[in-house]
């Protein structure tokens, strides 16, 4: 990579960063903080119509019986998906000082590219217990101190969070395989990722489908979800740190 | 005895004693095994029905029979009405109280229905504040676990579960906020928002 790109992406990097902005006393309630609230919201309609038009399935027609090639290969292009994936998430736990788990996935990466033909199996999972631990660039900034910043709603790929959208900018040139395949394999690599992920993402379809359709505002139930699911994911405070802690004793509960 | 202490006297006092005793809340706490105890129960029960292999209404019900067993219902309801049930009518938290612990257990039914084929195990209990969380994993095949974790307290005199997290995800918290957009939809309308609750479930 040039010296005149690499510039550009670390300066961008940097105003990302600098840009994640901390909500001030109240601004936060519950935990959640959108500044850019109305903007996210017009975001969510379009993602939701996109969801509707390319991957729901239609209520009023019959159900199709799973097609059997599709069910077969599944987890195959899920399994090479995520092996794909492992490089980056490896120079990501190094950069978070998190050896242990790097090596884990280095050695994960090195038996499921061979004994598992090229990542189509989970040998490492399956067999030795070595599970998926995916990490990115959001999560090293987290470890580095960065803070979590506004809510964001992605366009395609929908909710995430200031400080995790740099992430996101970042991995496309962290990724070693990035320099290490011509740029047309590297283009196939990104193509089973995003089958991979959508796979995935069909495994839990009504899960998706009752945040997105069994509730009264489904953008601010995927915020408060995503949210929350992320710190957990993170290991950082799930609500409000300055709050008061949780006491079950101290809520009136007179005549429920 | 002094003449002045009469037997309506002395009952009266017996009342206030007893009432003082009962409004300390119970004598003893609820303690770490016990708290795990409760979710050995609730889990047991649980997987007895992922894999019994009926129907997903016969499930459901079910499910709902275990909520309503271990949950600190009047708590849960409580939370999840939030601010709102200051201006509710007695009526009116007794008719939210049932519709929401059917909706609530119902839905998150529907998501312990998907752990069919694997099994939940407790994992661990540790005190926070003045309760206990007790975790516990569903290994589904070919992923990482997924963790739960259920808040047991004896607040309303009985060891129960008042709130459970799946992935970090705050059953209470996000319910709270589903309850305030229901609201909201209804213009504030508290019957209307139970009506819509009961449709939901």
């Amino acid at each position: 990579m040039g010296t005149f790109l690499r510039a550009a992406v670390a300066g961008t990097t940097l105003a990302l960063v600098a840009a994640c902005s901390t909500p001030g006393p109240g601004e936060a309630p519950d935990g959640v903080y959108d500044p850019y609230e109305a903007r996210n919201r017009k975001v969510h309609a379009f993602n939701m119509a996109a969801y509707e038009t390319l991957l729901r399935r239609d209520e009023d027609a019959p159900a199709r019986d799973p097609n059997p090639v599709v069910e077969d290969f599944r987890p195959v292009i899920v399994n090479v998906a995520d092996t794909l994936a492992l490089p980056k998430s490896v120079v990501n736990q190094v950069l978070q000082g998190r050896l242990l788990a790097a090596s884990r996935n280095t050695l994960r990466f090195g038996v499921n590219a061979t004994l598992g033909f090229g990542g189509m199996f989970d040998v490492a999972g399956d067999l030795m217990g070595i599970r998926e631990a995916d990490s990115g660039f959001g999560e090293t900034l987290a470890v580095w101190g960065v803070p979590e910043g506004a809510f964001v709603m992605l366009p395609a790929i929908g909710p995430s969070t200031e400080r995790d959208t740099a992430g996101r900018v970042v991995d496309l040139f962290l990724d070693p395989l990035a320099y290490v395949l011509p740029p047309k394999d590297y283009l196939t690599v990104k193509g089973v990722q995003v089958t991979g992920g959508v796979l995935e993402r069909a495994q839990y379809a009504d899960s998706v489908d009752s945040v997105l359709y069994g509730s009264a505002d489904s953008y601010s139930q995927l915020r408060l979800i995503y949210l929350q699911n992320s710190r957990f994911d993170l290991g950082e405070p799930a609500a409000d740190p300055d709050g008061p802690p949780e006491d079950p004793f101290a809520l009136d509960t007179e005549g429920f | 005895m002094p003449a002045s202490l009469t037997r309506r006297a002395f009952c009266g006092s017996l009342a206030a004693g007893a009432a003082a005793f009962l409004a300390a809340g119970p004598a003893r706490a609820l303690s770490e095994p016990e708290a795990r105890q409760l979710i050995d129960r609730l889990v047991a029960e649980v997987n007895a029905v992922i894999s019994s292999g009926r129907s997903e209404a016969a499930m459901l019900s079910q499910f709902e029979q275990i909520f309503r067993k271990y949950a600190d219902t009047a708590y849960v309801a409580a939370y999840a009405m939030g601010v709102d049930g200051r201006r509710a009518s007695a009526a009116q938290k007794r008719a939210f109280t049932d519709a929401f612990i059917t909706y609530v257990a119902r839905k998150y039914g529907r998501r312990f229905r998907e752990f069919i084929g694997s099994e939940i195990t407790v994992t661990g209990v540790r005190q926070s504040n003045n309760y206990y969380e007790v975790s516990c994993t569903a290994a589904l095949r070919g992923q990482a676990p997924f963790r739960i974790t259920f808040n047991v307290s004896d607040r309303s005199g009985r060891d129960e579960f008042f709130n459970l997290y799946i992935e970090g995800v705050n059953m209470l918290l996000t319910e709270r906020t589903e309850v305030g957009a229901l609201l909201d939809a209804n213009g504030g309308d508290i019957d209307a928002m139970i009506a819509d609750l009961r449709r939901a479930a």
